[in-house]
């Protein structure tokens, strides 16, 4: 099952030539093992293992507890065999074999580490070093380098092939979220291997030949002046130093140590999963609570759970669904459906690039980060009576798309810039690190008022699925009547949840509520017109899976039909987000998902509309109710067709 | 590039993919063609070519910066490549090359200005055995002796058509 949903995340065998495409990547399984024998014996290093016929040399080591170094391999990325790292010696074979890349079709001998071996992988590490500039203790990357462990495990103690000494490529830090520093980069393809098969968004590929060959744009072009849609899957693969986020830290720390700024943080979901990673913590450990006290002690004022805006977008986004059902349903209106989610700013730039006809689906609402910022120059202003000027809202997100987000020129609903820097759930362990904390010692303490109250909805916007469960949990209770708890069992709409590419889902309503809550009673009369209609639901996540339903959908397939589609750029949602830390595989994806789920199921309030500060603020300040006047202008907005080519 | 250029481009390479068909591997047909028929490829083609194939423009940048013979920049009517392998310096490709540059009255790696010629060194031609080798456009040149330049520029230049500069469409 496991490799099945393997299939469906990640690779894509799009770019194997056709007459490979259906032995790529998958192990003799069913008929074809049992007409060719299936099983194949392996001795590697002299312990024999009977391993499905297909099986590389890699992962049958891995099976026998046998470690083989490797570089340009990545559990997400299909086979690309060039670093050349994991060589092993094969018995009849009168060179080295890339033991990522040799599948084993017949009783095989494999050697891992003799002399030759040693030798040629310290050749190979020597060779990438040679080309690789950069002094490690000023790298972003410093002691989580995969080339700089290489180094050390393969006793590396002098240049034998030389080592550059200048830089020889310009760092490019055109773009808002990702820096490309060439100069560090050792050409293992795995950027472009995520742009490409993972993302389907193709802003990197390898250009030139020979010692002439480079990652590059397209025409080498800046990464700001591309197609590129800013989710940094690329820097959560990248195994030196070339491709890292735009820090914004050292701003962060001006602002907080000004005495005229009023600096506060919004903390998304998925970096309290993540975080304890780079605090030594495995992966799945939440430290939700620990960082609310070291933030506070690392001189935010005040420290807020974007849980809240996460809450207020499902009101939003939700009420949106449900007018442009009752426009369809029953005033017969032209009405874009499927509505798309629009929480993803890198699934935002994605359909701006590559379908601007179907931005009229994506939801008008903005996402969490934006409007949390809106509302804390507004509302939250108004209420504490500080200038607006002078608060500063720092954003901690899972993401690199946010930097960009943040700084799109619409992002001003407040009359200043709603949000005014993303953090990185990696820059700020670099932040709490140098104020001298050690996170996992930290006392728990809760968040602020008046935002304080957590709840369960908003937290799992950080797993794939997340959204549309949230907004379920919430459309369903308005529309029914019902307790969620009653339809399904603790409020958990696990048909929604996984880690598989694309779900679709269908929900039919069969009763309705006699009553409208009164929060949307002045926008739907009654909900008979939802009685009797199945409501047909997608999530996909990855953006090359949001290609596949966008193509889906140009041909009118089943998710054509579709009301409500959720779209994560990133491959497991948030949680697996460009700003999370490295390393990411499916493994680690899934632990940080079960904390999230954890911290849901420990949550008092698990539904948006019942969370007390969202109702406090649609009475106190969006007095006009969701999607009305105030609403529209400051947590709605509004997209820009790209399209995908450039001048 | 004006937008009736564009039109007249996209409608070509629209024949193309009709031709050679939307597989990956027809990527490097259609650029072959494209590039007879404007002695260059576009950067504007090389997104309408990604656009219908449905691969991203970076890949076929890629494709084109690794191939010697498809060039973004366009050159002149008649290409001469001249081996600079060892088997060719052995017999004599120096005076053979210098005669080039004097008779054409360019350097390597340079279109002369009425674009009619471009010099350039190739990688082995695989003619190590007739050296020097020379390939002007798609015809091989062996043993050539620097006498013989002379000739085979007179023979382009008397070539139908040699005067027209080849026009590119970027």
């Amino acid at each position: 099952m496991s490799a099945e949903i393997r299939q469906d995340v990640v690779g894509d065998t799009s770019r194997a030539p056709v007459s490979q495409i259906p032995k790529l990547g998958k192990k003799a399984t069913g008929e074809a093992a049992g007409y060719i024998g299936g099983q194949v014996s392996a001795t590697i290093d002299g312990h024999e293992l009977k391993v499905p016929l297909g099986t590389t040399i890699l992962e049958a080591a891995k099976s026998m507890g046998i470690r083989i170094p490797t570089l340009c391999h990545h559990p997400d990325l299909c086979v690309a065999g060039v670093c050349r790292v994991c060589v092993v010696e094969v018995e009849g074979q009168r060179t080295l074999q890339a033991a990522c890349a040799y599948p084993i079709t017949a009783p095989i001998k494999v050697y891992t580490h003799t002399q030759k071996v040693r030798r040629a992988r310290r050749h190979v590490v020597d060779l990438l070093l040679s080309e690789h500039y950069g002094e490690c203790y000023t790298c972003v990357r410093n002691n989580n380098c995969e080339l700089q462990s290489l180094a050390k495990e393969f006793g590396v103690d002098f240049f034998r092939f030389g080592h550059v000494t200048e830089p020889r490529f310009e760092i490019d830090s055109s773009s808002y979220s990702v820096i490309r520093d060439p100069n560090k980069c050792v050409l293992c393809r795995r950027c472009v291997r995520t742009c490409i098969d993972v993302q389907e968004v193709g802003a990197l590929e390898a250009s030139g030949r020979s010692i002439g060959t480079r990652i590059s744009t397209y025409l080498d072009k800046p990464l700001g002046e591309v197609v590129c849609i800013n989710c940094g899957q690329c820097i959560n693969r990248c195994p030196t130093g070339a491709l890292h986020a735009k820090d914004a830290s050292d701003d962060v720390w001006r602002a907080i140590e000004d005495p005229t700024k009023h600096v506060v943080i919004q903390t998304a979901p998925s970096p309290r999963a993540g975080i304890g990673e780079c605090f030594g913590l495995p992966p799945g450990v939440p430290m939700t609570f620990q960082m609310n006290t070291a933030l506070r002690l690392a001189g935010f004022d005040k420290v807020f759970d974007t849980n809240f805006s996460a809450d207020l977008t499902i009101i939003e986004e939700g009420t949106e669904l449900l007018l442009r059902l009752y426009k369809a349903l029953v005033a017969k209106e032209p009405v874009a459906f499927p509505q798309f989610t629009s929480c993803s700013p890198g699934w935002v730039k994605f359909l701006e690039h590559f379908y601007p006809e179907y931005i009229p689906n994506l939801s008008s609402a903005k996402s969490p980060q934006q409007m949390f910022g809106a509302v804390i120059k507004t509302y939250y202003a108004q209420k504490t009576g500080i200038d607006p000027k002078d608060i500063v809202t720092v954003a901690l997100m899972p993401c690199s798309a946010k930097k960009f987000e943040c700084n799109r020129p619409e992002m001003d609903a407040s009359g200043f810039k709603d949000v005014d820097y993303g953090l990185t759930t990696r820059e700020l362990a670099q932040m709490i690190k140098e104020a001298g904390i050690h996170l996992p010692d930290m006392p728990k303490s809760d968040f602020d008022d008046p935002f304080g109250t957590r709840t369960g909805s908003g937290v799992i916007f950080g797993a794939m699925g997340g959204v549309m469960e949230a907004a379920l949990r919430t459309v369903l209770e308005l529309v029914t009547g019902k307790k969620v708890e009653n339809l399904f069992e603790n409020a958990n709409i696990v048909p929604v949840r996984g880690f598989d590419g694309v779900r679709y889902v269908e929900l039919p309503v069969t009763e309705v509520s006699p009553t409208v809550e009164p929060l949307i009673a002045h926008l739907v009369p009654n909900w008979d017109f939802l009685k009797g209609v199945t409501l047909k639901l997608a999530v996909a996540h990855g953006t090359a899976n949001a290609k596949k339903v966008l193509e889906d959908i140009k041909a009118g397939g089943p998710f054509s039909k579709c009301h409500f589609i959720e779209f994560m750029a990133c491959p497991g949602g948030c949680l697996g987000g460009g700003g999370q830390p490295i390393p990411t595989s499916p493994e680690i994806r899934a632990a940080r998902a079960k904390a999230i789920y954890d911290e849901d199921a420990a949550s008092e309030v698990r539904k948006s509309h019942e969370n007390p500060a969202v109702v406090e603020l649609y009475r106190e300040f969006l007095t006009d109710g969701p999607c009305g006047h105030v609403s529209h202008r400051l947590l709605h907005t509004h997209y820009t067709p790209r399209g995908k080519y450039i001048d | 590039m004006l937008v009736g250029q564009q039109q007249r481009l996209s409608d070509e390479i629209r024949g193309l993919v009709e031709r050679y068909g939307r597989q990956r591997n027809a990527l490097i047909p259609i650029l072959q063609e494209l590039h007879a028929a404007h002695a260059s490829i576009s950067d504007f083609a090389m997104q309408v070519v990604a656009d219908e194939l449905g691969i991203h423009p970076s890949e076929v940048y890629g494709v084109v910066t690794f191939y010697q013979f498809l060039r973004r920049e366009s050159q002149g009517r008649f290409v001469f490549r001249l081996c600079r392998t060892i088997s060719c310096d052995l017999a004599g490709k120096a005076r053979v090359a210098r005669q080039l540059e004097n008779d054409l009255g360019i350097g390597f790696g340079q279109t002369s200005a009425d674009g009619r010629f471009s010099l350039e060194w190739a990688s082995c031609l695989g003619m190590c055995d007739q050296g020097p080798a020379l390939l002007v456009n798609e015809k091989v040149y062996t043993r050539v002796t620097p006498e013989q330049v002379h000739q085979i520029i007179e023979e382009c230049k008397a070539t139908f058509g040699a005067h027209a500069r080849q026009v590119a469409h970027a």
